[in-house]
């Protein structure tokens, strides 16, 4: 039996019928067409469809549609809703080359968005480890912990960006 | 990895979980976080038939501390929460400290202290140290609830002594007495992401430099967490020495019965219990000392 949800993505609310074993990720990519999130483990391991659910990052791969009923949900496409103008971590990600093959850098730059909305100035340590959850296949880390330096800089300097 | 189909309920109350539970029978499966149950479904390791989600019932993820009782930890607390709860962290900063070194930002959460401990891995993080302090886990069915403390709960790797149609509600942790430590160390070959090779939980009791009793738990080197209880025994209304905590590590590694799998040799294992038991006896007296 499908199960009837409401839910908000990026702002825009939707109204699906979903099968209670469709993940998060799946109904994101497949209903909604938004692809930005990517599929990597599966398992929970490498962090590239993280999304942000009512503040909070999770594995859309391990969260269940029917289980976001009700809620508010952040992904990449999200960062930059007119579909051109930047969001600072992104124009940081650019900057500093924090992408090589792309496929980790939207579940990257929500794990970053979420750590820079809890903690503003977080030193090396602290980026490192709220990128915990995010694997770098090509291991270009250095490049993602510097933009994201760079970017929490830029947000605290710009008020007008909004973090959350 | 796609999940196999299920059937799913997502009660509002407990009564209704467990009404549910009873009614489905052995097919059916309580879902807290999910990172534990869903990714056994993907593996085709587990296929219920029905998926009853707890995180919709009211009050279930409550943590609540009170200075006369102690602290009550719901089945559904984050381990996110539990990690920043300001009462956990300054009462409790062993109990923190394994649910912040618990997996990784996103499955810390999803993912809940309940469901790690119900999942019973021998290399669960949150469960030496609450073995450790006494907690207590609340098992509810549909004729009542009962205690058990949580040095009971664990039968075998993934095994528990939960009955068929009992939900674990809370957990229960009571206040350590005065002058009383707790710490928990953990190794992994990867950093902090990885799971634990071996873990240690240690609470202890002092009376001026002497130990008056010390609770020694290791994780991961037996089918389940393990009290080290010969090196329990060996502390216990000891002199606080530099020795005697090297001969509780080496006792404490005597008394493990590690495997040799992807993570760790038994013989590395067995070192590292001595090594950690050592730290963990090490900060708890520290800590006891300021209490």
């Amino acid at each position: 039996m499908k199960h009837h949800i409401n839910f908000k993505v990026n702002g825009d609310d939707y109204s699906l019928a979903v099968d209670p074993w469709r993940t998060l990720n799946e109904v994101l990519r497949q209903d909604l067409n938004l692809t930005g999130t990517k599929l990597g483990c599966g398992t929970g391991d490498c962090g590239a469809c993280t999304v942000i659910v009512d503040d909070r990052t999770v594995s859309s791969c391990l969260t269940l549609a029917v289980s976001v009923d009700g809620k508010s949900i952040r992904t990449v496409e999200g960062l930059a809703p007119s579909g051109e103008a930047l969001h600072s971590i992104q124009k940081a990600f650019i900057k500093t080359g924090a992408i090589q093959c792309g496929f980790c850098t939207a579940g990257m730059e929500m794990s970053a968005l979420h750590l820079l909305s809890h903690n503003p100035s977080p030193n090396e340590k602290e980026i490192r480890t709220g990128l915990s959850g995010n694997l770098c296949r090509c291991t270009g880390y250095n490049q993602i912990v510097e933009a994201i330096s760079i970017a929490a800089e830029k947000m605290r300097g710009s008020q007008s960006e909004e973090v959350e | 990895m796609r999940l196999p189909k299920f059937e799913y309920f997502a009660p509002k109350t407990l009564e209704a979980a467990l009404c549910l539970l009873a009614e489905k029978g052995e097919g059916a499966r309580v879902l807290a976080g999910g990172t534990d149950l869903l990714i056994k479904m993907k593996q085709d390791l587990l296929r219920p038939k029905v998926i009853i989600g707890l995180k919709g019932i009211d009050g279930l993820d409550k943590i609540d501390f009170q200075v006369k009782k102690g602290l009550t930890i719901g089945a559904t607390a984050l381990l996110a929460e539990v990690a920043s709860h300001p009462d956990i962290l300054k009462r409790y900063p062993a109990v923190a400290y394994a649910a912040q070194e618990t997996a990784n930002v996103q499955i810390r959460n999803m993912g809940t202290v309940g469901g790690n401990l119900c999942n019973a891995a021998p290399s669960a993080d949150n469960a030496p140290t609450l073995i450790a302090m006494k907690a207590e886990v609340i098992l509810a069915g549909l004729k009542g609830e009962r205690r058990l403390p949580l040095d009971q709960f664990f039968i075998g790797p993934g095994i528990t002594a939960l009955e068929p149609g009992e939900i674990m509600t809370s957990i229960f942790v009571p206040l350590p007495s005065p002058k009383t430590g707790t710490s928990y160390q953990h190794i992994s070959a990867r950093g902090k992401v990885d799971i634990s090779a071996v873990c240690v939980g240690v609470m202890a009791t002092f009376e001026g430099e002497t130990c008056r009793q010390a609770l020694i738990v290791l994780g991961s080197v037996a089918p389940t967490p393990l009290r080290a209880k010969k090196a329990e025994g060996l502390v216990q209304g000891q002199k606080w020495t530099m020795e005697l905590i090297e001969k509780a590590g080496d006792q404490a590694a005597e008394e493990s019965k590690p495997i040799s799998d992807v993570r760790a040799s038994s013989e590395y294992r067995q070192e590292m219990v001595a090594v950690l038991t050592r730290r963990a006896l090490r900060e708890a007296h520290k800590r006891a000392k300021k209490r």
